[in-house]
């Protein structure tokens, strides 16, 4: 019994113990499979992981787009990225100045409110309606403010708000303000020139710079320029003129040393109420100059022998032609000569004296001085001549005393140039020119001597009077001329010029002076004429350029009248307060009516045609 | 810290034993936890118009409490371990269908229960528990079982996912069924049925994206970037790109100011912004290593219950750094998903801790199954 219960209890711990053996080989086998299993997840976490981490390096770096750090980064060393330009004497005229401007990253702004609150107290000229449009929205950037102050950048920083961050930008300066501005221009926000030398050598201001940026030097010179903005300035309140043109050229290279157009504007605060002040009057501005077209007249006649220094022409009676008559104010109803022509300023005289010498020669001549073309300069700012089409002897004769041609005030005075200093013609320009710079011959030596003569004469002795400076040998020739209002000249609208080259013995330079509708005093029409308004302040402007130009003054020496100029003091009394105005059309009454103000060149000629169309 | 090795005190032996590198690569974690917090949470605060500090008192609060439980949970005997995660698996599946009855309604989600001023997430309790309540039930070690293990494993499962799915939370349906899978996987199930499984998953899954139409909004808006909101995600994105190789530096982060969730579930991107690829990758790293010393111990362990509930919580927290990480980088649809011992959240904190204490316990040298048997 015991030894069956012995033997039945060792049989169950046997049967027991294969139980457990069994079990724990089963489990046996299933950690091993659980371990080649669990190098299988293992990869997968590792898979899992290296994808994570390559995601990590493609976010950060390889998708990243230019962040806040790059372009701190890039704003640390600021360098101007346009030229400086100065003036022939090194004087700067624009420059670059870094500055710091606003923006804002919507997407990192979180209270607009507060951001619009804030930066409205620090800089009061934004609009709030318009701020919170920029920093609301998908996009994430939006300049608030360009260009500002280092206190108004300081300011902001205080504010301490998110989401806005300064980019240095450079701005134009220029620190003569409103002496160049048309000259050299501006650009806009962004710095690409918009007028002037910006505009036009925008390309080469924007090259790439080696650094320090070696500035752009034009023929200008401040001095100059100075001297004509003050005098053109006093001389426009003084005459109460609407606007008022000054160049001054260098008569021996066709240097441009100063050029004013008034009313000016200050480049650095362009507003939009100067558009009008930014027309650049003497490059694009075209007038019917007057009478100082007489001299190319006499230039045309003398140079192609069609009458000596001593012919002339009768002008005792009126040219009637067509419906029209030309006639002179004041005229000594006389033959004249040329010199008498000139001094006088005769209309009749300088018709008949271009009628003789025909209208191919005229236009060819004018041609190469320039004053058929566009304007030759540096400028984007450069007209083309109003020039008549047809061209008939009519006209010839008008353009022989001024009238049926609008050219630019320069287009005068680089022909001027031509015809005073020995007859070379040199192209104005901005740019500085070495010494022997080939020009066109446009009349012989000989010729530009009498011309020199007859426009010291008539400064002299002539209508030209109240430009003499003494010591200076000034020789110059006014005009005057009626605008064209409404379909028809206006005897009280007057473009007064004069154009005076200086000294007149060895021309060293040519000034032009023009006021648009001077008056006189008392409201004298006759007395805005050019002899009254622009010679004088051309005077005084010469008066001031001399020293500067380091012209020895001479002592005052007398002019001795040819032989066949007959001066009686009526003349010249009349001559001096007349200034004979080359009104010459009585215009026929007409009830076709205008709209525009200054009149086409078609019905210009029309009222000088006196042809109905 | 200074304890010689002869040292037979209970933290002396403690220290001796357990994982070490293991638990320096867990602090090291935590501490970039506590600094990215500090980070992101402020301004999520005042945004919610709560203290500046209120996130990172909290959460400095439950780290403390999250150390104490896991050094008290990594000293228990694996047996207590295993019969203590029974009651802590009941009371938080209760806690999880109790949810859906009293939790007020989030955000469109039941999740978290008011309890005394703290909200409570019961489902991230149920993910420790249950991790290792089946690692015991699938490795079949107990020869006096009286149900099959994986049957009754199977049926638990299947009523958890039932609970955490209809609260809904897909992230954490997500990662259960990974860690179940795992599981069942390195428990030696037949390869056949590995299939099956997966192929139900993926029935699963279209299953959920057809019924669920904040599953379909999230996928179709992920699969198709045009349409769809993805706000936080492209938030996201910017600070990643915002970073850069080292960051915009501590505190100077941008983009948190205009991420609702940049304390939890985008704080990854915090990191990405504030210091950048350096500490992504770094971070990246350190999940990688707890995981390795987890697979290094599990891989030559005897103990089936053992791999099972190590791996199991190991991967449990591995898929959900990996999920929230994907979700941040835009590799994945998005879902709330909390970085494990980064994110700020008290529930999954604790719970994280919970998992971890048992991994160490379950890991301490001397103490395995084999030993004390």
């Amino acid at each position: 019994m015991t030894g069956f219960g012995n033997l039945a209890r060792r049989g169950a711990i046997r049967a027991a113990g294969k139980y457990r053996r069994d079990f724990d080989e089963k489990i046996a086998r299933n950690v091993a499979r659980g371990r080649s299993r669990l190098r299988v997840t293992a990869y997968l976490f590792t898979a899992a992981f290296v994808l994570v981490s390559a995601r990590l390096v493609d976010l950060t770096i390889l998708k990243a787009q230019p962040s806040h750090a790059n372009i701190r980064a890039t704003v640390s060393q600021p360098q101007s990225d346009r030229a400086d330009v100065v003036d022939r004497n090194g004087v700067l005229l624009a420059t670059s100045l870094s500055t710091a401007s606003l923006y804002v990253n919507p997407q990192e702004v979180f209270d607009v409110d507060k951001a619009v609150e804030k930066l409205t107290h620090v800089l009061p000229e934004l609009d709030r309606e318009g701020l919170r449009r920029k920093m609301i929205g998908d996009h994430r950037f939006a300049w608030i403010a360009r260009n500002l102050t280092p206190r108004q950048q300081h300011a902001i920083n205080d504010l301490g708000l998110p989401g806005f961050g300064f980019r240095h930008e450079d701005r134009r300066v220029y620190p003569l303000a409103r002496l160049f501005a048309h000259v050299v221009g501006y650009t806009d926000i962004d710095n690409r020139g918009l007028a002037g030398i910006e505009k036009y050598f925008d390309d080469r201001l924007r090259l790439p710079m080696v650094h320090p940026a070696e500035p752009f030097s034009v023929s200008l010179d401040g001095r100059f320029q100075h001297v004509l903005h003050e005098e053109l300035t006093a001389g426009m309140d003084g005459f109460h003129a609407k606007a008022a043109v000054g160049v001054v050229l260098d008569a021996t290279s066709g240097e441009l040393r100063a050029m004013v157009s008034l009313p000016d504007f200050d480049p650095n605060h362009i507003r939009p109420e100067d558009d009008h002040a930014r027309f650049n009057r003497a490059t694009q501005g075209v007038y019917e100059m007057g009478s100082t077209f007489k001299l190319f007249t006499a230039a045309m006649a003398l140079d192609g022998g069609v009458v000596s220094p001593n012919g002339g022409y009768d002008a005792s009676e009126p040219i009637q032609l067509a419906r029209h008559t030309i006639r002179d104010y004041h005229g000594k109803a006389r033959w004249l000569s040329v010199p008498e022509i000139v001094m006088f300023s005769s209309n009749i005289g300088a018709a008949k004296m271009a009628q003789a010498v025909g209208t191919d020669e005229q236009r060819k001549f004018l041609e190469r001085l320039g004053l058929l073309g566009r304007t030759r300069i540096e400028l984007v700012e450069a007209a083309r001549p109003i020039i008549p089409s047809p061209w008939r002897e009519i006209n010839t004769m008008t353009i022989g005393f001024g009238h049926g041609l609008a050219v630019t005030p320069l287009q005068l005075t680089s022909a001027v140039a031509a015809i005073a200093n020995g007859g070379i013609y040199y192209p104005p320009s901005i740019l500085p020119r070495p010494r022997q710079t080939q020009g066109v011959r446009v009349v012989s030596s000989s010729t530009s001597s009498e011309l020199r003569k007859l426009m010291r004469l008539t400064v002299a002795h002539g209508t030209g009077g109240r430009a003499d400076v003494e010591g200076y040998r000034v020789g110059g020739k006014t005009g005057t001329a009626e605008k064209v209002v409404r379909g028809g000249y206006h005897r009280d609208a007057l473009i007064s010029s004069f154009v005076a080259v200086f000294p007149i013995d060895e021309p060293k330079f040519v000034v032009l002076v023009l006021f648009d509708e001077p008056r006189g005093p008392e409201n004298k029409p006759r007395l805005a004429g050019g002899g009254w308004t622009a010679a004088p302040v051309a005077g005084k402007i010469i008066a001031r350029l001399g020293p500067l130009a380091g012209i020895a003054p001479r002592a005052a020496e007398p002019v001795p009248l040819p032989a066949s100029v007959k001066l009686d003091r009526e003349s010249q009394t009349a001559s001096l307060s007349q200034t004979a105005v080359a009104r010459q059309v009585s215009a026929p009454a007409t009830d076709r009516a205008s709209a525009s103000t200054t009149g086409t060149m078609e019905e210009l000629l029309s009222q000088i045609l006196g042809a109905v169309h | 810290m200074m304890i010689p090795r002869t040292d037979d005190s209970l933290l002396g032996r403690w220290w001796w034993t357990v994982d070490r590198q293991l638990l320096v690569a867990v602090a090291v974690l935590a501490g970039f936890g506590t600094l990215l917090t500090m980070s992101a949470s402020p301004a999520v605060a005042e945004r919610i118009g709560t203290n500046t500090y209120h996130f990172v008192y909290r959460q400095f609060a439950f780290l403390g409490l999250a150390a104490v439980l896991m050094f008290a949970v990594s000293m228990l005997p694996q047996t207590v371990l295993r019969q203590l995660c029974w009651p802590v698996l009941i009371v938080s599946v209760t806690l999880l269908a109790a949810t859906l009855v009293i939790a007020p309604e989030i955000k469109g989600a039941r999740r978290w229960i008011p309890v005394a001023g703290l909200s409570f997430q019961a489902s991230e309790f149920v993910k420790p528990a249950f991790a290792v309540v089946s690692a015991w039930l699938l490795a079949g070690e107990d020869p006096k079982a009286l149900v099959h293990g994986r049957l009754l494993c199977a049926a638990m499962f299947a009523g958890i996912i039932a609970l955490v799915a209809a609260q809904p939370d897909i992230g954490m349906t997500l990662v259960l069924l990974a860690v179940w899978f795992t599981q069942f996987y390195l428990s030696g199930l037949h390869i056949f049925w590995v299939f099956v499984l997966l192929g139900l998953g993926g029935g699963g899954a279209l299953l959920a994206y057809l019924v669920f139409p904040h599953v379909n909004i999230r996928i179709n808006s992920f699969l198709n970037p045009a349409h769809g909101d993805h706000y936080q995600v492209d938030r996201a994105m910017d600070a990643f790109a915002n970073g850069g190789i080292f960051g915009s530096g501590p505190g100077e982060g941008i983009v948190k100011q205009r991420l609702p969730d940049a304390h939890s579930d985008f704080i990854f991107a915090v990191a990405g912004e504030e210091f950048g690829l350096a500490l992504c990758l770094f971070i990246v790293m350190l999940f990688a290593f707890v995981m390795y010393r987890g697979y290094a111990w599990a891989i030559r362990e005897q103990s089936m219950f053992a791999m099972l509930a190590v791996v199991g919580i190991l991967v449990q927290i591995g898929i959900q750094a990996l999920i929230h990480m994907g979700v941040t980088l835009a590799l994945l649809p998005s879902t709330g998903m909390t970085l494990p011992f980064i994110s700020y959240g008290g529930s999954s904190t604790m719970a994280t801790a919970l998992g971890l204490g048992a991994v160490l316990a379950l890991t301490r040298r001397g103490y395995s199954w084999g030993m004390e048997r």
